[in-house]
């Protein structure tokens, strides 16, 4: 049973028809790589799943329900979590603060409540306290809690953008480069926590990526963009050998 | 953890103690005429600058968006709460206190209308909102027989009698103290931390499932509601207000309180407040190169501190005591140096 599924989904911003009817579906635990050329439409892809932009037409379906128009904070509230190209932390707060940030819509207490410190803001605050600690500790990230986001090195910081979309509680993952500007080795750990994420967490992850060897070695389905439409799809294998890929990459006749 | 938890709960109870010991040395000094009327007068406008400039900081510091409308939810708070004592009928100590809460009610009630087309902007185009707000609500403040006009609004009795010195300073010093309490406490819950994602990043706020609309609202109108509570204060502590009380200079003056304190900091927030309403007064003497010292004040810290005197850190008695005692290895400290801003 799919997560996520979208249906003849495009936008256009005037007369530029920037997605054409782009359709996949991604099942729990799945791993689903989005490539293509530069400006092909991958990001598009991105911000019409949270709703950065609307889509002119087609429907994107998660657990069945339309989620087309609802609000990008409805949508990560629904399950929808992703990470950013050129990351997007809450700099000058803490690592902590980041992640309990991303728990604040799973917290009840009211106003009051936070500023007379009533106990439910004691008994929620222990807990999500408790809970972020853990989470951070999946990234080996435990020991940076209360220092400012912005002081980790950048592999530390894609994996703390991680962790606060992870944090939201997600069904579905979407990651927008996360290998981008890390050395082989990072890619490797970062594929290592990937798979990680996915066996620990049950979500399914739909990344976009450039480095081919993390793509074809981490995703079990590859669909390929070109031009705003899917051109290829199935998997590393197929895809790789696809002319139409090639084409697109490397250009054809 | 359990250390640090019960570090809090001393610092919580030292902190509670020493705004306690101040209390009661200024009631002592001012019930034995040590210090006089001149000297209590600016020690509540004092406490009523803090309040504004702790509220401020809320939208300016936690929210990072520019207001420059400050003064406008002051006035709306200062005519209500004036308004209702004088003709209420009520006896003044009864009507004081629902004014101010009126007070705060109202001026929250303008923050919503104000706040609801305003924040979808940002920045400049923010401030340039507010400013226009600000001066709409102080022209018709102007034109209305019910605030009596540019004439002002006279009459309003002060809580102090003959007897009783200090009823005006208990009140604001106190709201001074629970603004104080409450835009900390709001700070570090899980609201206030949403507040702050907005600053740092208002898409990835969304990303994460923050409501950034809603939050930026609540910012607004709690910062809002204690201006207009201290507009309350201000009316009864002065007795007379104009619209003119309430013009652009005086949103700029609690905006130069927050950014000079460092916007984010409560703390510089207030030790700035203080500092910028003794120092006119104490330049007094100066005659008319007055307000040029208190500029170059101005320049020379932006110059050298170009984040305010705290940037965005809080200044905390517990951590300079525990710095102190990291300095004097060995050597038993003494705390009496310490000041509470």
């Amino acid at each position: 049973m799919s997560v996520l599924e979208t249906k003849n989904l495009g936008i256009a911003f005037g007369g530029l028809q920037a997605l054409e009817d782009v359709h996949f579906s991604i099942n729990e635990g799945e791993i689903i790589g989005l490539i293509g050329p530069n400006g092909a439409g991958k990001t598009t892809v991105f911000n019409l799943l949270t709703d950065v932009y609307m889509p002119t037409q087609g429907v994107i379906e998660l657990d069945g329900n339309n989620i087309v128009g609802k609000k990008t904070y409805q949508i990560t509230q629904n399950g929808i979590a992703r990470t950013f190209q050129n990351i997007r932390l809450f700099k000058d707060a803490t690592v902590i603060d980041n992640v309990k940030i991303a728990m604040n819509s799973q917290m009840k207490y009211s106003v009051l409540a936070g500023m007379f410190r009533l106990p439910s803001y004691r008994r929620e605050e222990k807990a999500v306290s408790k809970r972020a600690h853990e989470l951070l500790e999946v990234f080996n990230l435990d020991g940076y809690a209360h220092d400012s986001a912005k002081n980790l090195p950048y592999g530390k910081q894609r994996k703390l953008e991680i962790a606060r979309a992870l944090a939201t509680n997600p069904k579905v993952l979407l990651l927008d480069e996360p290998a981008a500007g890390m050395n082989p080795t990072e890619t490797m750990e970062l594929m290592e926590t990937i798979m990680l994420i996915r066996d620990k967490f049950h979500v399914a992850i739909l990344l976009i990526e450039h480095d081919m060897n993390f793509v074809m070695g981490i995703c079990e389905h590859i669909v390929v963009l070109d031009y705003g439409r899917i051109i290829a799809e199935g998997t590393a294998e197929e895809v790789r050998s696809d002319p139409k890929v090639i084409a697109a990459y490397l250009g054809g006749e | 953890m359990l250390g640090i938890s019960r570090k809090k709960k001393i610092s919580y109870v030292v902190n509670l103690a020493i705004v306690i010991l101040l209390y009661l040395v200024f009631t002592m000094l001012i019930r034995q005429g040590i210090v006089n009327s001149y000297y209590s007068d600016i020690m509540n406008m004092m406490c009523i600058n803090i309040i504004m400039a702790v509220s401020l900081n809320l939208v300016t510091g936690l929210l990072g968006q520019l207001v420059l409308g400050h003064a406008g939810f002051m006035l709306v708070g200062a005519y209500t709460a004036g308004l209702f004592t004088i003709h209420s009928g009520l006896p003044l100590p009864v009507a004081f206190p629902i004014a101010l809460v009126l007070g705060g009610l109202v001026a929250a009630i303008f923050g919503v209308i104000i706040g609801v087309p305003a924040l979808r902007l940002k920045g400049d185009y923010l401030a340039i909102i507010t400013l226009g707000f600000g001066e709409i609500i102080r022209v018709i403040a102007n034109n209305l027989t019910i605030t009596n006009g540019a004439k002002g609004l006279y009459g309003i009795d002060s809580l102090n009698s003959r007897h009783n010195l200090t009823a005006m300073f208990t009140y604001i010093f106190f709201i001074a103290v629970l603004t104080i309490f409450i835009s900390f406490t709001f700070g570090t819950s899980r609201h206030g931390r949403a507040v702050i994602s907005i600053r740092e990043d208002e898409i990835a706020a969304e990303a994460s499932g923050i409501n950034t609309t809603y939050y930026k609202l609540l910012a607004f109108i709690l910062a809002a509601f204690f201006a207009g509570v201290a507009g309350g204060l201000y009316a009864h502590q002065i007795g007379l207000i104009d619209p003119s009380k309430f013009d652009f200079n005086r949103s700029v003056e609690i905006l130069v309180m927050v950014v000079l304190g460092g916007m984010g900091s409560i703390t510089g927030s207030i030790i700035s407040a203080g500092v910028l309403t003794i120092l006119p007064e104490a330049l007094r003497g100066f005659a008319s190169y007055r307000m040029l010292l208190y500029s170059i004040v101005l320049i020379c810290v932006m110059l050298f501190r170009p984040t305010g005197l705290l940037g965005r850190s809080e200044f905390s008695l517990m951590k300079t005591v525990d710095k102190i005692r990291g300095a004097v290895k060995g050597k038993k400290q003494d705390p009496a140096s310490n000041k509470e801003g």
